[in-house]
């Protein structure tokens, strides 16, 4: 389970990564989630998967080894809500961009980094 | 009877209160100011009280909800903690005026949510100074984050905009490394909290596992200070804002990341690796040296401060990298210099861009002649930034050449010294081409107006500027007590048996 979990996440990390690296906006925010949903992945994973377990300890099985750790599930509850806060954001101020801009090319919003505006 | 520990929830739970009730005041500026205020206070005389009830008797600690360490939800707060809260209390105190004046930032973008996101900023700065778990300083961050791309975004011009949209993305991917980090962590020592890490990771000695999760906390919190390689976001956007949103952003944003390093790097980790000391010492060289080059090239005054900010990250990172106590004593005392001084020149930067309606050199000039008063503010913090004695960046920086001359770095004291020199031109620029130089005739007859009425009209700024103009003198001619803390900071971060027993120890009783 966990070689298959490793897997899955490498290759969520690689192909956000790889969206990122695109100049179309609807890329930007694909990668964006991928790579959110990368991390995410990844800290469940780390946390060590327990399968067929609850998260708490019922009647008459004392036995905490066996049990599945609930912290790394209350960890990424908490990052999906941050991350989907983000994306949100992230979704609405491009489309402001692309409507002031007129463009969704992020190579044309380079006016920032040019020494000679005001 | 209440322990002294629970005022750790003040300078937090203010501004979240202050924030909520802003917005029920929605489109009132009046209230919304008038709450801010009240914030204000509350944060600088509580976070005041922290300090010297640390400077007193060691560090402050709390268990919310009475879960003991390292379960629950901890508070922690060591000296360095309470010295930067107090940074960021007189900052946002400090801002209420600033932000009074409608040329500093406009009325729409007050009426329009300005005080609430910055409240909800100074939530999370103020949090994230304050725990003692690394989960929860990534949900304090995201906070801070959030507030942030608003205040950047605020108003919606096109350039904003476009600023935001680098900003967004990649403080996006620093926080999704620092999260990946925090699983390494929890997958290694299968804890969160900051104290039980540190012990787990000096007893057991860092696993190859572990490294890896150092160098994730590295880059991510690498990218948040603005470090040598990833710094590029922070020039294209922190000059597009309105200049209250610039200087606040500015003054502590990347300070809390520098920060979190210091938290990771040095207290989690066991600071004797050289090769992880090599790494930081070349981090920060280059960093001083790109980032002035970056501020030589610039002509925009707001532009040259970026690259500034920048620079002279790279001093802090230098005091990891030597890492003796003398050293990290001197980045704390930087850094808290650095956070007033780079403040304040936003602040006076927003007077000059009221004064000549730009921020150009090649629109400006006559400032000096027409404003002595501003034109001794800026002299003051940048004479300090350059490290000019007795100003408060002479002192920081004497500190850390004198740590990395003991310790044997030479060559990057002589990077710092060298930064110095570099610095001294660039904001001799600034002084010659705004402030000396006669201005330009071609222009349109500018307002003739004499700095008592200028004054007058921009007062809360004037007040704004002065204020931490006599606080950055003050620190500079009596710079004993800031030191003595500072050391006392480096103690808490060194030593780190007082903090390790203050929040686990609980555990006992």
């Amino acid at each position: 389970m966990e070689i298959f979990m490793a897997i899955v996440t490498g290759t969520l990390y690689a192909g956000g990564l790889y969206l990122l690296m695109h100049r179309s906006f609807i890329k930007l925010v694909m990668g964006i989630i991928l790579f959110a949903h990368a991390s995410n992945f990844f800290l469940f994973t780390a946390g060590g998967i327990v399968r067929g377990m609850p998260a708490f300890v019922s009647d008459g099985n004392p036995n905490v080894g066996e049990l599945s750790d609930p912290l790394p599930q209350a960890l990424i509850l908490t990052a999906i809500v941050i991350g989907l806060g983000i994306q949100a954001f992230a979704i609405v101020l491009l489309k402001r961009v692309h409507f002031t801009a007129g463009t969704s090319d992020l190579d044309k919003l380079k006016n920032t980094d040019r020494e000679d505006n005001d | 009877m209440i322990s002294i520990d629970y005022i750790l929830l003040l300078p937090f739970l203010t501004p979240l209160l202050a924030a909520i009730l802003c917005i029920f005041f929605w489109k009132k500026l009046l209230a919304q100011q008038l709450i801010y205020l009240f914030s204000g206070v509350i944060s600088l005389i509580s976070s005041c009280w922290i300090l010297l009830e640390i400077a007193d008797s060691g560090m402050l600690n709390l268990q919310v909800g009475g879960w003991k360490a390292p379960f629950g939800i901890t508070l922690a707060a060591d000296m360095l903690s309470a010295l930067m809260l107090t940074a960021s209390a007189i900052l946002g105190f400090l801002l209420y005026f600033y932000s009074l004046s409608h040329s500093s930032i406009s009325k729409e973008r007050k009426l329009y949510g300005f005080y609430p996101a910055l409240l909800f900023m100074i939530f999370g700065i103020h949090g994230a100074l304050i725990t003692g778990d690394i989960f929860n300083l990534y949900v304090w961050f995201e906070v801070m984050l959030i507030a942030s791309f608003v205040l950047l975004t605020l108003g919606g011009e096109e350039e904003q905009l476009e600023g935001a949209v680098k900003y967004v993305t990649i403080n996006f991917i620093a926080s999704s490394l620092f999260l990946t980090a925090i699983g390494i962590m929890y997958g290694v020592a299968g804890s969160t909290n900051m104290a039980d890490l540190s012990v787990k990771m000096h007893s057991e000695g860092t696993s190859a596992v572990a490294q890896i999760g150092l160098v994730f906390f590295v880059v991510s919190f690498g990218i948040k200070a603005a470090l040598f390689p990833l710094f590029f976001w922070l020039p294209a956007s922190y000059h597009t804002p309105p200049i209250a949103i610039s200087a606040i952003i500015a003054g502590l944003l990347t300070k809390v990341g520098i920060y979190a390093l210091f938290r990771t790097a040095i207290f989690i980790f066991p600071a004797d690796n050289q090769a992880v000391r090599h790494l930081f010492l070349g981090l920060a060289g280059l960093t001083m040296l790109v980032g002035i080059m970056g501020a030589i090239a610039q002509t925009d005054y707001r532009k040259i401060l970026s690259y500034l900010i920048i620079s002279h990250m790279g001093y802090m990172v230098m005091g990891i990298g030597i890492g003796t106590h003398l050293a990290i004593a001197g980045a704390v005392y930087y850094i808290l210099h650095s956070i007033l001084v780079k403040a304040n020149l936003f602040f006076v930067g927003g007077l000059i861009g009221q004064h000549q309606n730009n921020y150009q050199f090649s629109k400006g000039g006559g400032i000096y002649r027409q404003l002595p008063v501003l034109s001794f503010c800026f002299f003051v913090c940048a004479m300090s930034l350059a490290g000019i004695p007795p100003l408060t960046g002479f002192w920081g920086k004497y500190i850390l050449a004198q740590a990395g001359l003991i310790n044997g770095n030479y060559l990057i004291v002589g990077v710092s010294l060298a930064t110095g020199l570099l610095t001294l031109f660039v904001v001799n620029r600034i002084w010659l081409n705004i402030f000396l130089q006669k201005e330009p005739e071609q222009q349109a007859p500018r307002r003739r107006i004499s700095e008592v009425k200028f004054a007058t009209i921009h007062r809360g700024m004037y007040l704004t500027v002065g204020s931490l103009a006599i606080v950055i003198l003050t620190m500079s001619f009596f710079p004993e007590q800031v030191i003595s803390w500072s050391e006392t900071a480096a103690d808490h971060l060194l030593n780190r048996e007082l903090y390790i027993e203050k929040v686990l120890g609980s555990r006992k009783n």
